[in-house]
């Protein structure tokens, strides 16, 4: 039979009452773990694993496809509303996401945000069905000598979220990095920065990072203020959904963001975090209206949702042809596969044909019920302004502490006969961080990013000099690896020297002027 | 609002059993590894056979397992209900992080399962066999690149294992760690190192589609209908096979004991495990009572000699 037959025959079988159920269940858990700060798609899926032991493969597919996007979904609402995070791939999207539903336009940021993660999943999961042994190939030729080359173009392009002042900016960039130095060095298995503490072998979590310095500075940050309290927030001002000026703006976003966010999850060393900085990036550099970056652009957001879902779907292109899971949930979904018979790797698409593509067929109704589920329910969320502040922010603390609790906040200790959680600490300490670099004016993303970019270049830097036996000429001997750095100076210089003719310019009319 | 509150109450559901659970299992890891996967797999067992009437798995990740362990041992002592899932890894994390904790401080009870790991090369590396390695390591150490799991666990082991029996130095192994199995697959597929060194299951299907070719195995025999020579059939006399295991509290009464290994060997013998077995591709490696403490005993004298001959562990 032919791609499209099996894929029909997928796609019959899994828009079966039963299996439609399936899927808005899924989805619906998916949703509710994104949205809380924490708690993440892998342990949802684990703990699921057993329940789908009864199930048949079809079914648990559907339920897990779901899951796994509605839980890459469900973090940007928060993020939008609340400029609470509730995963590590959503943190860009507060930057312009909830500048704007601060001025009212919360539903059209959210509405964007659920299209566009729609339309990536489309796009990525057909890319998915058809170029993945071509895709897998191209990631396998990604050394670590290329690798540290995309981490240096990460690192400047993220200037983009650095706000007004690049001090500032590099200031918080650089606590990121310290904190990203914390704990167990893979290379060589030591200790570092960790102070004898247990609790800090794995390093800082960037997730309860995350969650500290945006939901619980942020809590601080509205108590310490009481001109903040009074201050009225426009639930809806205008239209609860996009207009045609919106819909012009976010299409091209929603399509960059899928082309780069699908290649960068189909990596083994990507991760959807860094699709979402390259696509800010690229958003703020491309756009029409650069002055509205940092005040509520609508590409900000609709970019990175578009690039943390195509991600999503790139991540099942190594785990689908190699058997390799890049993140912790992809690790369980490997599992789920294999006690249906399904053996991921090089010979799954000859052998497994039937099931591969109603998986397929599996993410695209997941997909599709995902934006039937959430925009219907926006006017609903954007409510969730109205409530006083007071109670608000009181429902974030909550939320914020469990998640972090249900996560890896276990009584780790104890202080006396009182058992805490070091974790809870760590969330409280990172916390009065986030409070004081808002009260004297530094950005809050740049620590995040820090934080998941050091380590990364770190590892990729050490192991290329590692396999070159020292040799630093490794770093620039690969076509890819020059590619990247081209690409890099391109991006930092080309803005350098419009700022310098500009200057030239205004030279000139002075001197003009003096005549 | 009325969303949040029912993920909550969703959530608080799964989280929070509504019965008390007659065993407890700790993975000391994050859900999906092997640690997980085994906890799992029991839990489901051990409920399917009716062995127990409701198992409780948690996850305590980090180090190594030495995090769970700890809090294992804190919180469990004199409790006939907690096991806690381990391993060889653990071994050479409680070495390399210092840990207060140690498997002295609880009750070993069995293996459960093992798998030897596999040295592969890319299927166009001029590596033939086990002696072209060995020739290659001899004349320049540092530029046999191996790419396996974690700092100090079972791969590096391996690796400097391989190297001390040969004659090499080894210190000068150049192992680069990658934070799994699989991402050092990615490695060996893309030619970024010399040689991929992991458990088999890892690199299993791509040595069957003839991406990559397996030199040799660690594991004592060659497993059933396998081409892959074992290390010693090529001339190198060493033997090092990744196992996982199950233990108990610390401080607990014979009898409790007794009742906790029973009921471990009705596991290991029924059906639902040997399916379980069987569809993970896991290789029944059972020892309960005395072989398994003084197996256990000597795995842990070896790995520290070797970490220290690395240079991992002072």
């Amino acid at each position: 039979m032919d791609t499209f037959g099996l894929l029909a025959d997928g796609l019959l079988a899994a828009i079966q009452v039963q299996n439609l159920l399936y899927a808005l269940l899924g989805v619906t858990l998916g949703t509710a773990v994104g949205v809380l700060p924490g708690i993440g798609p892998a342990l949802t899926v684990a703990l699921l694993l057993p329940v789908t032991y009864r199930l048949d493969p079809t079914g648990s597919l559907i339920m897990f496809a779901g899951i796994y996007y509605g839980g890459m979904y469900g973090g940007s609402t928060t993020s939008i509303l609340l400029n609470t995070p509730g995963e590590s791939a959503s943190i860009v999207t507060a930057l312009e996401g909830n500048k704007m539903a601060r001025k009212g336009r919360g539903g059209p940021a959210l509405a964007t945000a659920a299209i566009g993660s729609f339309i990536a999943g489309l796009i990525a999961t057909f890319a998915l069905a058809f170029v993945a042994p071509w895709v897998v190939k191209a990631a396998l030729a990604f050394g670590p000598a290329d690798y540290f080359a995309l981490m240096v173009l990460a690192f400047v392009t993220v200037s983009a979220a650095f706000g007004d002042s690049a001090l500032r900016g590099i200031t918080a960039l650089f606590i990121g990095l310290g904190l990203g130095i914390i704990g167990i060095d893979l290379q060589t298995g030591q200790a570092r920065l960790s102070f004898g503490i247990p609790d800090l072998l794995d390093g800082i979590e960037v997730t309860t990072l995350a969650v500290a310095l945006f939901a619980i500075g942020e809590t601080l940050a509205i108590a310490s203020s009481t001109s903040s309290l009074k201050e009225e927030v426009l639930a809806v001002k205008g239209s609860v959904w996009m207009t045609a000026q919106d819909w012009k703006r976010s299409w091209p976003a929603w399509l960059r963001g899928t082309f780069i966010g699908f290649p960068i999850g189909a990596m083994p060393a990507g991760g959807a975090e860094i699709g979402t900085f390259f696509s800010y990036a690229a958003e703020r550099k491309l756009s029409k209206h650069p002055e509205e970056f940092g005040e509520g652009a609508i590409e900000g957001v609709a970019g990175p949702e578009a690039a943390n879902n195509a991600s999503a779907a790139g991540t099942l292109v190594p785990l689908l042809t190699l058997g390799l899971p890049t993140s912790a949930t992809a690790a369980i979904m490997l599992a789920g596969f294999q006690q249906f018979g399904l053996q991921p790797g090089p010979l799954l698409f000859t052998n497994n044909a039937p099931l591969v593509w109603s998986l397929v067929a599996s993410l695209l109704v997941a997909n599709l019920m995902l934006l039937v589920l959430n925009l219907p329910l926006i006017g609903l969320w954007v409510k969730l302004l109205t409530i006083p502040k007071p109670w608000l922010y009181a429902g974030i603390l909550t939320f914020a502490t469990l998640g972090t609790l249900g996560a890896n906040g276990a009584m780790s200790g104890r202080l006396g006969p009182i058992p805490f959680s070091f974790e809870l600490l760590i969330l409280l300490a990172f916390g009065i961080l986030g409070f004081i670099l808002r009260r004297f004016g530094y950005p809050i993303a740049p620590v995040v990013i820090g934080l998941i970019l050091g380590p990364l270049s770190e590892q990729q830097l050490r192991r290329a000099l590692a396999i070159s036996q020292g040799d630093p000429l490794v770093l620039v001997s690969s076509p890819i690896a020059i590619t990247l750095y081209i690409i890099a100076a391109i991006a930092l210089l080309v803005p350098l020297y419009f700022r310098l003719r500009g200057k030239g310019a205004l030279l000139q009319q002075m001197a003009s002027d003096e005549d | 609002m009325n969303k949040l509150f029912l993920a909550a109450a969703i959530t608080g559901a799964m989280a929070i059993p509504a019965f008390a659970a007659d065993y407890t299992i700790m993975a000391p890891a994050a859900p999906g590894g092997g640690w997980d996967q085994t906890a799992r797999a029991m839990q489901n067992a051990l409920q399917t056979e009716g062995i127990s009437g409701n198992v409780q798995v948690t996850n305590v990740p980090g180090a190594g397992g030495t995090i769970g362990l700890a809090q294992f041992v804190n919180q469990s002592t004199g409790n006939p209900n907690a096991l806690i899932v381990g391993g060889y890894v653990m071994v050479g994390a409680i070495l390399t992080n210092g840990s207060p904790v140690s498997l002295a401080n609880v009750t070993p009870i069995a293996r459960l399962t093992g798998e030897s790991d596999v040295i592969v090369v890319p299927a166009n590396s001029e590596l033939q066999t086990v002696d072209d390695l060995v020739a290659m390591l001899k004349a320049d150490p540092g530029s046999v690149s191996w790419a396996g799991g974690s700092a100090g666990g079972v791969d590096h082991i391996a690796a400097g294992l391989f190297a001390k029996t040969v004659g090499v130095d080894p210190t000068t192994v150049n192992y680069i760690a990658y934070s799994g199995g699989g991402e050092a697959l990615a490695a060996v597929l893309g030619g970024q190192v010399t040689v991929g060194i992991s458990g088999l299951g890892e690199f299993d299907a791509q040595i069957q589609s003839g991406d990559l070719r397996a030199l040799a195995s660690t594991g004592a025999e060659r497993l059933e209908g396998s081409e892959i020579p074992t290390l010693s059939e090529s001339g190198v006399d060493l033997v090092v096979e990744n196992w996982r295991m199950v233990a108990a509290a610390p401080d607990l009464t014979d009898e409790q004991k007794a009742t906790i290994n029973a009921d471990i060997e009705k596991l290991v013998t029924s059906a639902t495990w040997q399916q379980v077995l069987e569809t993970n591709g896991w290789v029944d490696t059972y020892l309960a009572g005395e072989a398994f403490e003084t197996q256990l005993a000597s795995d842990i004298a070896a790995t520290e000699t070797i970490l220290k001959d690395i240079g991992l562990v002072q």
